[in-house]
């Protein structure tokens, strides 16, 4: 018997687009990726039923009210003399707290600012009360 | 004057290892990206100053509320009524408990709907919320 050899063909697959296909998956992931920060202010809201008794003293009542107007005990103020205002009264006093007071038609973007406000002067006490109207 | 004959000697750089770079790249992608989990609403967001970015992206719950007075968590629209207890849960979960809101409020919403929002949180109550202001960068 004649042991025929077997001739075998070798196949190989052409890879030479492997580059391509991963340069493609590439792309894809590199267009679709998105870095989602979140960032803004940060407060801690106590409980409810957590009303702490301060002395009236320690207080600075800051209102805001429908049409923008901020007044800070009982004057008024600018927004951008906020800042200002706080470093004074908290080199005064360092147990101070802010206690911030709006209407339901203020607007939010004016809360915003006053926070941010308070946040740029380093004030540590800030107190969110219940609003009126 | 003699002319000399500058021979140029071809030099190619070896490419031989482009698709391992290319691979490389292609799993560090792959490995980092994360699937973003909810839409949210069209919201303006406001601009402030003195912000702090968010502490790692888990455990955070979002509160969207538009101009529109749509309010929503987690892609579906919910009443003010609602929030306590959707909230609840979220606090309550033993695998991943939620330790932050970020309320992503548009900038033209008046504080009667924060307003609610903050009494409908705190209700919520084991301790003490903590909560983000979601906004822009301001410009300087």
């Amino acid at each position: 018997m004649l042991l025929d050899k077997k001739k075998k063909a070798s196949a190989e697959i052409p890879t030479s687009s492997l580059a391509d296909i991963a340069f493609l998956l590439l792309i894809f992931f590199l267009v679709t990726t998105t870095i989602d920060t979140d960032k803004g202010i940060q407060l801690v809201l106590p409980e409810k039923g957590q009303e702490v008794k301060v002395r009236s003293q320690n207080i600075a009542n800051i209102l805001i009210n429908e049409s923008g107007l901020i007044m800070m005990d009982e004057q008024q103020i600018d927004l951008n003399a906020i800042r200002e205002r706080v470093n004074e009264m908290i080199r005064q006093n360092e147990n101070i707290i802010f206690s911030v007071k709006t209407m339901r038609g203020t607007k939010y973007e004016i809360y915003i600012d006053v926070l941010d406000q308070l946040k740029q002067a380093n004030a540590k006490r800030i107190s969110i009360a219940e609003p009126e109207g | 004057m003699k002319f000399k004959m500058k021979s140029k000697i071809g030099t190619e750089i070896p490419q031989a290892s482009m698709p391992d770079i290319v691979f490389m790249l292609l799993i560090f992608f792959m490995v980092s990206t994360v699937f973003k989990e909810s839409e949210g609403l069209n919201v303006i967001l406001p601009d402030a100053k003195k912000i702090e970015k968010l502490k790692g992206k888990r455990d955070i719950a979002t509160i969207w509320a538009d101009r529109a007075g749509n309010i929503s968590i987690d892609d579906k629209l919910v009443d003010i009524g609602q929030i306590r207890n959707l909230v609840y849960t979220k606090v309550a979960d033993p695998l991943h408990p939620m330790k932050l809101v970020s309320l992503r409020v548009d900038r033209d919403v008046d504080m009667g709907v924060v307003t609610d929002i903050h009494e409908e949180l705190r209700a919520v109550g084991a301790t003490a919320l903590n909560v983000n202001y979601s906004t822009r960068t301001a410009a300087d």
